[in-house]
């Protein structure tokens, strides 16, 4: 049992519970600090302030602190992701077979940058260091399915797919 | 557990195989997945039961000839299809007693013939999600010996004769590492697996840890016994989701069989395993900062030493060892230093999994000897450069190793020949370029990778890898002076002598083999304005180009 008290839940949505039974696993240690901000962004997409506070508070990790391992590491988003995400592959092998022309025509059809949201919260173009799926190159991830050969017409033709 | 026992799991698992007269083996890795190979396997198993033939239907790991996915091996004939589809599953079961199909047949006699395996002895042959299957190939055999029938001493003494170097690139001989683990004092020990492959193009881990995993957790348990740890970790890429879930999968079989917890083989050797998620930062694969990223901190490396064997996780005694370094264990155990060492060159033994990619016909993971010439590995078992281009470079050790032009090709694989050239081993991404790619441009696509990827720690790696990036950009852009490549040169020497960790000393690399090697294509940019290989943008001709585009 924990000898300090413990920050209320913020909200009654469940997903907090799911947060709270991660640090409960590793007993509420400083060192569950990344393990928690993966659960929290597996459940809510993102991180925000106060989901960044709560973890802090429970685990009794300096606010600070919380804030640079958040900033620190790609894999954690401080804005929340549009309704679908396209992630491009930006890998040795991916640019070798044409990546940036994959995010250059995405980026003018979309109208956005990467790790941009559309205006209208409907998809998210995203970069990753390496899927390691390097065989299949150029390869992008269209919300949580790889795409490999990926051709400029096939990511385009989603895009069609998800603005309807 | 004991070897009765486990004798007993590998004769019911051989037996079950025994009743099959085919087996039928489906890739099921991340590659021959994406094609969605799982559908492949329930079709061939749906028609397989209706079918009056005993068939064995399995998931397997990679086979390795990821671009040629899904693909689909039919034992105990070895035919191996291609491009399989899922309209093909009734062919495919009606065809296993007659002729193989020949539109769908793999014949690449050339690619698998000269390869040979050990860490990838089960990939594609063993279901990744059946302890079973993993034990009725010797999988545990090798612990349960060590255990039962081996000193500690004993077994780093096998590691150290066998001659196996680490394998994550570094190539510090592993028999030491556990020897100064071992003899590092404190009660409670640590041994970490490093399974964050960051190195963009390759990859070795993800493969093993998707294909056999048990094989990993073996080799982690014989460590533990013998350098007297009691937890341990695995370091993966959040990148991986197959291999975590793999992973969780194989460690709960291992606990419910006795094969990690507590008195495991009813020794007192209690040891187990956790999975801890990288982030996403490449600076993690250092090992001082994988500690800390383990420790909840943000991945900033440490200065050594003292040394993580010394003072580690939470200041313990720590062995960190790479994925396939830890693949290896197991059969070197059950076969002997002698069988091992005699693989290879004279200073670096067995065989290394490398992750053949770029522009390259058989595009996926090979497992050679070392002191195989690199013209072997890529025209031979690779299939050499596709729709007639000419081959330009070969890269080898990711952001932290260099490129290796044509004249150098016949150099035997190894860990000091490839230093030699101005590369390294790295763990083992193999990327192929052709006459399409500018080798600025290549240098400048590492160099902004390792400014993004510097932890700001230390000055030269922050500030001159910027500094380096700035410079790579404006002769890309075709502004480039004959100054900046002296000054470019300058602070390689500079970043290389005086940077904290790994990351910082490697950084120039990209830079000084392509300098060293393709220097007329920087004076090509400097000179003329003119990227010969029409990649960046400068120039007349990519201006030109622009204009028509418009």
């Amino acid at each position: 049992m924990t000898l300090f008290p413990m920050p209320p839940l913020p909200s009654n949505d469940k997903r907090w519970k799911i947060v709270n039974g991660t640090m409960r696993r590793h007993g509420y240690t400083r060192h569950a600090l990344i393990e928690t901000l993966h659960t929290v962004q597996t459940s809510f997409g993102y991180l925000d302030d106060e989901s960044i506070r709560f973890v802090a508070k429970s685990l009794r990790v300096p606010l600070s602190q919380a804030y640079g391992v958040v900033t620190f590491y790609h894999y954690f988003s401080l804005k929340p992701p549009g309704e679908h995400t396209a992630t491009v592959c930006t890998g040795t092998a991916c640019y070798i077979k044409g990546a940036d022309r994959l995010i250059a025509s995405s980026e003018r059809h979309l109208e956005i940058k990467q790790g941009e949201t559309t205006p209208n919260g409907k998809i998210s173009l995203m970069t990753a260091r390496c899927v390691g799926a390097c065989g299949r190159a150029p390869v992008v991830i269209m919300d949580g399915e790889l795409m490999g050969d990926a051709t400029s017409e096939k990511m385009l033709e989603q895009f069609e797919r998800w603005t309807v | 557990m004991n070897l009765e026992e486990l004798q007993q799991i590998a004769d019911n698992s051989k037996q079950e195989r025994e009743r099959a007269d085919y087996e039928i083996n489906v890739c099921m890795g991340t590659g021959c997945l994406s094609q969605h190979s799982d559908k492949i396997k329930d079709d061939l198993a749906t028609e397989a039961s209706v079918s009056n033939k005993r068939i064995i239907v399995r998931r397997t790991g990679c086979m390795g000839l990821c671009a040629s996915g899904p693909l689909v091996l039919v034992e105990p004939t070895n035919v191996l299809y291609q491009h399989v589809s899922n309209d093909r599953a009734r062919d495919i079961i009606a065809s296993v007693d007659t002729e193989p199909i020949p539109e769908l047949l793999c014949d690449l006699r050339e690619h698998f013939d000269d390869q040979v395996h050990v860490v990838l002895e089960n990939s594609g042959r063993i279901d990744p999600e059946k302890i079973e299957d993993y034990i009725g190939r010797d999988g545990y055999l090798a612990l349960v010996t060590a255990l039962t029938d081996m000193t500690p001493a004993s077994i780093i003494d096998e590691i150290t004769k066998s001659g196996l170097k680490g394998r994550g690139g570094g190539g510090y001989p592993t028999g030491l590492k556990w020897g100064t683990v071992a003899k590092a004092r404190g009660d409670l020990k640590y041994v970490i697996c490093n399974a964050d492959e960051g190195d963009p193009g390759a990859f070795m881990d993800r493969s093993v840890l998707e294909s056999d995993p048990q094989r990993v957790i073996e080799g982690m348990a014989i460590a533990a016994y013998a350098v007297g740890a009691s937890r341990g970790f695995v370091y993966v890429r959040a990148e991986y989701p197959l291999a975590v879930s793999r992973f969780n999968t194989a460690l709960r079989d291992a606990r419910r069989r006795g094969l990690l917890g507590n008195n495991i083989c009813g020794t007192d050797f209690d040891f187990d395993i956790e999975i801890r998620l990288g982030a996403g930062a490449f600076v993690c694969g250092e090992e001082t900062a994988l500690l800390q990223s383990i420790e909840g901190k943000r991945g900033m490396p440490k200065p050594r030493p003292p040394y993580p064997a010394v003072s580690g996780l939470w200041g313990k005694p720590t062995l960190i060892n790479n994925v396939e370094s830890f693949a290896n264990i197991a059969p070197i155990i059950r076969k002997g230093h002698e069988w091992f060492a005699k693989m290879g060159t004279e200073k670096s033994k067995g065989t290394k999994v490398f992750a053949l990619t770029g522009k390259i016909a058989h595009t996926g993971l090979v497992e050679v000897p070392m002191g195989m010439p690199l013209r072997q590995i890529i025209f031979g078992i690779g299939g050499g450069v596709p729709d007639g281009h000419k081959f330009k470079a070969v890269q080898t050790g990711g952001p932290s190793g260099g490129c290796i032009p044509e004249e150098h090709l016949d150099i035997p694989v190894s860990y000091e020949s490839l230093i030699g050239v101005g590369s390294m081993m790295g763990s083992g991404g193999m990327i192929v370029m052709d006459d399409t790619s500018c080798m600025v441009n290549v240098a400048k696509f590492f160099l902004q990778f390792c400014m993004e990827e510097s932890c700001g720690k230390c000055i030269p790696c922050r500030a001159g890898t910027a500094q380096m990036h700035q410079i790579l950009t404006k002769i890309c852009d075709g502004e480039g002076t004959h100054e900046d490549l002296d000054v470019l040169v300058d602070l390689c020497g500079t970043i290389k002598e005086t940077s904290l960790c790994g990351l910082g000393m490697s950084a120039p690399n990209p830079v000084l083999s392509t300098l060293r090697y393709f220097r007329n294509e920087y004076l090509e940019h400097i000179d003329n304005k003119n990227c010969p290989a029409g990649v960046c943008a400068c120039g007349t001709r990519a201006v030109a180009e622009a204009e028509v585009h418009a």
